[in-house]
């Protein structure tokens, strides 16, 4: 599902060149359930910018569900975001002036579907999160931990292929932060690809890859199933 | 800019949670359009009073009569005074084409004219059926001179509206008798300037008769004071101008070079210089509102950048989202245009209806200004501040839209 070639990527900061990813290699199968993990200045923000199709590599070679992602136009990466990538992110990030259906319909409507059929969706997918109740709800009137799962919602209702979660659990006590692991389990046994970075060492235990980023490099990854760091060469 | 209702939801949203920030910001728009348009219908009352002075017609035209003579030609000794007569008017008539009418006139003044005991002096004026296309005269009742009262040398008067007044007090004057000197004519009709100004007070109290009958009666001599000639409605009296005064020098044999021998007044110069004024009035109020809108559309930009600032976190996620950066565009330029043209188009509305209760205000209550009257908002006015704010709209809104379309999805994935 995502393949990683070499990639590399550096920041020029006035004379100074930052370079932040040394050549990530990295292979996650459809219905992968992986972490990253990594001290800050590891790199991992960088990479998951990359793989959110937020910001451009320098080096190397990126394919989403075989697609090749180079050298986009704005609205072409839109577009690939909007279809095939999924974010959840560490404070929510829900409009609040909009209901929880409102929020989960959101990128339905750059999709360009009907008023009717995005709540309808959007409808759905809360009763999926167990909120289906609360979808006439601001933001504001949630909870933390029901926020969140609204993000979730609104990160699957694209069916993308990916779910790049960002500190997901950052902002949540550990019982509420255990209830959102449980819908990405359940997610990923429906056969969604979901990738969170994490800095919690029980959070990356729930998940069944574990990626630890250091320097800008693949340190360990610890899955049995996935590729090995410094093997290059899945096609 | 068509959105759908989610748009203008989200922009309704946006508008409501700052309603002070939003009604300040539209107050600067709407005193912007609502001063264009009040100052540009108080102008045109201004313009429209001036140039009433004028009357309703007949702005193209000039005064000709006969000077003194400077200059020996043929023979002639100078300090000659040539008398017009009404064959240079059929000449006049009859060979410059561009010429539309040509009005003499011969007045007798302090004329006693009675009716019954009643009686006054007045100023007799001799003339042809024409005079009252040509001036700014208007009949009150009855009828002109006409061409049979030329021909036939009737004794008919048309008399000014106060000396009816004088004559005839209360009773119908047409039909009935006056004594001028002596001599009865028949009064066919009234009539006044179009206008009483201070130098139309005359034109109350003037008898108008043939000019035929005027020779006729009282022995005048064939001659006439002076005359007014109309140019054609689409060639400009300061090119006839020149044209008359070359056939009449040529018929009084006055050297073509002399200043003077025929004396000539051009009212389109007047005009002229009036409408440039004006011209340049409306410039400037054009330039004022114009000035005072551009402030209020720079307010609308300052916010809308403020805005857009404020919701960068929300515009990343709506990137990251998939919103392409033609719908960010969007967004922030219908939220501007919104803002503009609503608060515009209220100042529109204001500004006409206030010139509008002004100008119905003075006419029920018939006050009539000497330099104002009738202000009015032309339909080009209104037509143009409506394209002018929709087009500000989009201009106030185009930096802050670009600073949107800008903005960095990866701000989404930031935790302050």
């Amino acid at each position: 599902m995502i393949q990683l070639k070499n990639i590399r990527k550096a920041y020029q900061t006035g004379y100074n060149r930052l370079e932040v990813l040394k050549g990530i290699d990295l292979h996650l199968k459809e219905g992968a359930f992986a972490s990253i993990m990594g001290s800050s200045g590891s790199g991992k923000s960088t990479l998951l910018n990359i793989l959110g199709i937020l910001d451009e590599y320098d080096e190397g070679e990126y394919r989403l569900d075989g697609k090749l992602i180079q050298g986009l136009s704005q609205t072409e990466a839109a577009q690939y975001r909007n279809r095939f990538i999924g974010f959840v992110f560490q404070s929510f990030n829900l409009l609040p002036f909009k209901t929880a259906a409102e929020n989960v319909a959101l990128p339905l409507y750059y999709q360009k579907v009907d008023r009717n059929e995005r709540h309808k969706r959007a409808v759905e997918y809360l009763d999926m999160v167990g909120l289906a109740d609360w979808s006439d709800h601001l933001p504001t009137q949630l909870s933390g931990g029901q926020q969140q799962r609204v993000a979730i919602a609104r990160a699957l209702i694209t069916q993308p292929k990916v779910i790049l979660a960002d500190e997901p659990t950052g902002a949540l006590d550990s019982k509420t932060s255990y209830e959102v692991m449980e819908i990405f389990k359940k997610v990923n046994n429906d056969g969604m690809t979901v990738l969170i970075v994490t800095h919690e060492n029980d959070i990356a235990a729930m998940t069944r890859q574990v990626i630890r980023l250091r320097d800008g490099l693949i340190e360990s990854n610890g899955s049995p199933v996935a590729a090995t760091p410094n093997t290059p060469g899945h096609d | 800019m068509l959105l759908d209702r989610d748009s203008w939801q989200e922009i309704l949203a946006t508008l409501k949670k700052h309603k002070l920030r939003t009604g300040l910001t539209a107050l600067g728009v709407f005193w912007g359009i609502f001063m264009l348009v009040f100052v540009l219908g108080m102008g045109k009352g201004l313009e429209n009073g001036v140039f009433r002075g004028f009357g309703e017609r007949a702005k193209n035209i000039m005064f000709v009569w006969p000077e003194r003579t400077t200059m020996p030609y043929q023979g002639f000794q100078p300090g000659r005074y040539p008398t017009f007569r009404l064959d240079d008017i059929e000449a006049i008539q009859e060979t410059l084409g561009d010429v539309q009418h040509v009005a003499p006139r011969l007045s007798m003044n302090n004329v006693p004219v009675y009716r019954k005991e009643i009686g006054e002096t007045r100023e007799i004026r001799g003339e042809l059926d024409n005079m009252i296309k040509v001036e700014a005269l208007k009949l009150f009742t009855g009828r002109y001179i006409n061409e049979r009262d030329i021909e036939e040398a009737r004794k008919v008067a048309v008399v000014g509206q106060r000396t009816a007044e004088l004559l005839f007090g209360e009773e119908e004057p047409i039909g009935q008798y006056i004594r001028v000197q002596g001599v009865e004519f028949q009064v066919v009709g009234t009539f006044g300037p179009q206008q009483v100004k201070p130098w139309t007070e005359s034109d109350m109290e003037a008898i108008v008769i043939p000019l035929t009958a005027m020779y006729r009666t009282f022995g005048t001599g064939e001659r006439i004071d002076y005359f007014v000639c109309m140019a054609q409605p689409n060639v400009l009296v300061s090119q006839v101008e020149p044209q008359v005064k070359d056939l009449l020098k040529k018929r009084h044999h006055i050297h073509p070079e002399d200043p003077r021998g025929v004396g000539s007044f051009n009212l389109e110069n007047e005009f002229l210089s009036i409408t440039n004024l004006f011209g340049g009035i409306q410039a400037f109020l054009w330039f004022v509102g114009i000035g005072t809108l551009l402030a209020g559309i720079v307010g609308v930009g300052n916010i809308m950048l403020i805005t857009v600032k404020e919701r960068t976190k929300e515009i990343g996620v709506r990137k990251a989202l998939g919103a392409p950066p033609s719908s960010i565009v969007r967004m922030v330029l219908a939220e501007s245009v919104l803002i503009t043209a609503t608060s515009g188009y209220l100042g529109l509305i204001v500004g006409t209806f206030l010139i509008w209760g002004v100008s119905s205000l003075m006419r029920a209550n018939d006050v009539v200004l000497d330099n104002f009257h009738n202000p009015e908002i032309s339909l080009s006015v209104g037509i143009g501040s409506v394209i002018l704010l929709t087009l500000s709209g989009v201009i106030a809104g185009a930096i802050p839209a670009r600073h949107a379309a800008r903005v960095n999805p990866v701000v989404a994935l930031k935790d302050e």
